[in-house]
């Protein structure tokens, strides 16, 4: 049984390691109806700029201040820069011009730091294992689980409390109303965007020390992303949340139970050879079957016409 | 129109200076393919680092030969690779081919090499087929049939007295010849065997899954991103110090440097450490730290010997190529001091050697490097060569 409640606690923190790259990914999609792809490879400058900070400075805190103020100057860069043209063009403009920019980052990232893994390790405070339910916890994890809560109450104080977070609802509603009640929207969006990408590095910066920071490692995450914010609803952080958790638990309870659920039916050969197949196809079951039933998402966002 | 002109002479003469330095004196050509870019460049460009090494060691020349080394890069794909190989065999026209790293592209490259006849020195993969049934004369490999890195660590876990092992390893065709490798030689039933996802980022469920099974030891195989990941989650979950980590491929050259201290402890198996010490060993380590600043991995030390396994048969044959008998008869010889001590060659072109444990431990300069700690298979042949039709 405390088995259980431990892979239930490491299904709440994948699910929370997921909310912190899909809060950036669903705010820019709903609010900006902008397909970021490149939004896995700002994740993967936040961990590089940690793992530099961290290498000349030995301070895990400010590689993740770091961090996250350098990819959000980076994206609202890249936003001024040439970005917001996508703004207007079809989806599929977008997807093309983002996965360029994900290859060219990859490979420049390669240029600068080279091919093999780069060292990061978790500060040696946080590097103890708790005790929790009889089970040995790694007292980062819950660091991890805290950071995702507490950034989970902060954005939703910015966006139903606060005058920005106000426009910022607005201007999903109806753009050009809020541009003519004197609000520059251009801005706004840059701020959206530099926003979602600050949460991408700090995502990076986070989650680097307990996996490996190397060229292409925001690609694999980034599809489990789309999933929970196309799960969650797009445009809702409610639902960037929600679905987070669901497709963690989903994937990790699936992962570890399926294989012994087959095994207990059917032929252990058998069982090794699909256990693990039909863990790893779990989660995109799941999309399926909840788009065939709520084509919107689960908690999707209020969208008003005209 | 003189612009034209100006162009045109400039265009010409360029080309006549490349075909003029393309005639350079070399008597040899070498074609060097191997994964040099993607994820897993870093063992690629070990093999080139050791290789070249190799040959600077061997007096800059092989078997008193000249020698060009064409590179090529594979990209990791299979078709990429395949198109390299015919590019080497038949625009470079190379007379010997060396290197590949994996062995999905080593399994695709080994036709358009058996049809051209091609003498292939292979530093890196070993896959099984090419042991046994597809078994070429033109093939010799200075690295290890892939399944002798997982079957020591077996052959240690059994010699170790484990009752009770618990398996782990990614969920594609190396993952489960690396369990089945490990199996041939640990014959007591496993209490777990877990296929992950393929480059899955957290193993948090699985490492507790595996601490609740309370086992004697844990064997995987994760390769590159991979070893960093599970080994540093492993470290964090308290669960390194409490149960023997056995690995293959996990806390190697290419995953050392990003793990450092986190790996301590770690035991691997493969068939050279840059801790042995005889002289030629010593000094590969020495001169391949002063030239590329950084402890070689087993990928150079494998290709080093292949540009001296290459040197050594030239040196037989008198620099000549055009007798291929000769020259397979002047490589199964393998007459070299080898930096892993003893080394044979099989009658299916794979070594004959000794493999060891290693485990991940500080060295003399305070570095994290391997020690070796035991040699649990010697002289040890692979168990496809019964089924290879050469004699």
């Amino acid at each position: 049984m405390s088995l259980f409640i431990a892979q239930l606690l490491n299904g709440l923190q994948f699910g929370i390691l997921l909310f912190l790259l899909a809060a950036g990914l669903t705010l820019v999609f709903g609010i900006m109806s902008f397909i970021n792809l490149a939004h896995g490879v700002l994740y993967m400058l936040g961990a590089y700029f940690a793992a530099a900070t961290f290498a000349l400075t030995q301070s895990f805190l400010l590689g993740v201040v770091v961090a996250t103020a350098g990819v959000f100057l980076v994206a609202a860069a890249a936003d001024r820069l040439g970005l917001s043209v996508l703004h207007k063009r079809d989806h599929l403009d977008q997807v093309l011009a983002t996965f360029g920019i994900v290859i060219f980052c990859n490979e420049l990232v390669r240029w600068i730091w080279g091919n093999a893994p780069v060292f990061m390790d978790t500060p040696a405070a946080l590097s103890d294992s708790l005790d929790i339910f009889g089970f040995i916890y790694p007292a980062y994890r819950l660091v991890i689980l805290g950071a995702g809560l507490i950034i989970a109450v902060g954005l939703y104080w910015l966006i139903e409390r606060t005058r920005i977070g106000m426009l910022i609802r607005a201007g999903a509603s109806n753009r050009v109303m809020v541009s003519a009640l004197g609000v520059n929207i251009g801005w706004l969006n840059v701020f959206i965007f530099a926003l979602g990408g600050g949460l991408a590095g700090l995502a990076g910066a986070l989650i680097g020390p307990i996996t490996s920071v190397q060229p292409g490692m925001g690609d694999g995450i980034l599809i489990l992303t789309l999933v929970v914010i196309v799960i969650g609803g797009i445009g809702s952080i409610r639902g960037a949340f929600l679905g987070a958790l669901i497709v963690g638990l989903v994937d990790t309870l699936g992962r570890i139970y399926l294989p012994t659920l087959l095994r207990s039916v059917a032929d252990p050969s058998v069982a090794n050879a699909v256990g693990p197949a039909l863990a790893s196809i779990g989660v995109y079951l799941l999309m399926a079957v909840v788009l065939a039933f709520k084509p919107d998402g689960l908690f999707p966002v209020r969208r008003r016409q005209g | 129109m003189i612009q034209r002109t100006l162009r045109l002479a400039g265009l010409a003469t360029a080309l006549a200076a490349l075909t003029i330095s393309t005639q350079a004196t070399a008597q040899l050509k070498i074609g060097f393919m191997a994964t040099m870019s993607g994820p897993a460049a870093t063992l690629g460009q070990d093999q080139y680092d050791g290789f070249m090494l190799g040959i600077e060691h061997s007096g800059g020349k092989l078997g008193g030969q000249q020698i060009t080394v064409i590179k090529e890069d594979d990209q990791l794909k299979v078709d990429v690779g395949v198109q390299a190989i015919q590019k080497l065999i038949e625009k470079d026209k190379v007379d010997l081919i060396t290197g590949v790293t994996f062995s999905n592209v080593m399994m695709a490259v080994a036709k358009p090499l058996a049809d051209a006849n091609m003498i292939f020195i292979g530093s890196n993969a070993g896959p099984g087929p090419l042991a046994g049934p597809q078994c070429n004369q033109n093939f010799f490999f200075t690295s290890w049939q892939n399944d002798a890195q997982s079957e020591v660590m077996g052959k240690f876990a059994a010699d170790k007295g484990y009752k009770r092992v618990y398996v782990m390893a990614p969920n594609y065709q190396a993952g489960k010849d690396f369990v089945s490798g490990f199996k041939r030689f640990y014959p007591t039933p496993l209490v777990g065997e877990v296929y992950t996802q393929l480059n899955q980022p957290d193993y948090s469920a699985e490492i507790a899954q595996m601490m609740a099974a309370k086992p004697d030891a844990l064997y995987v195989f994760y390769p590159g991103g991979m070893g960093v990941a599970f080994v540093r989650q492993m470290r964090q979950a308290g669960a390194l110090g409490k149960v023997p980590l056995l690995s293959t491929s996990t806390t190697d050259g290419s995953t050392l440097p990003a793990l450092k201290e986190t790996a301590l402890g770690v035991l691997s198996g493969t068939f050279w450490g840059p801790d042995f010490d005889n002289p030629v060993s010593q000094k590969f380590v020495a001169d391949f730290r002063a030239k590329y600043k950084r402890i070689p991995s087993q990928y150079a030390a494998q290709a080093y010997d292949a540009a001296l396994l290459l040197d050594s048969a030239l040196k037989k044959t008198g620099g000549k190529v055009a007798d291929k008998a000769a020259l397979r008869a002047a490589l199964r010889q393998a007459d070299f001091k080898s930096l892993r001590g003893d080394f044979k060659i099989n009658t299916n072109g794979f070594p004959i050697q000794s493999m060891h444990v290693f485990e991940v431990a500080k060295d003399s300069t305070g570095e994290v490097s391997l020690k070796t700690i035991a040699t649990p298979l010697k002289a040890h042949a692979d168990a496809y060569v019964s089924q290879c039709s050469l004699k």
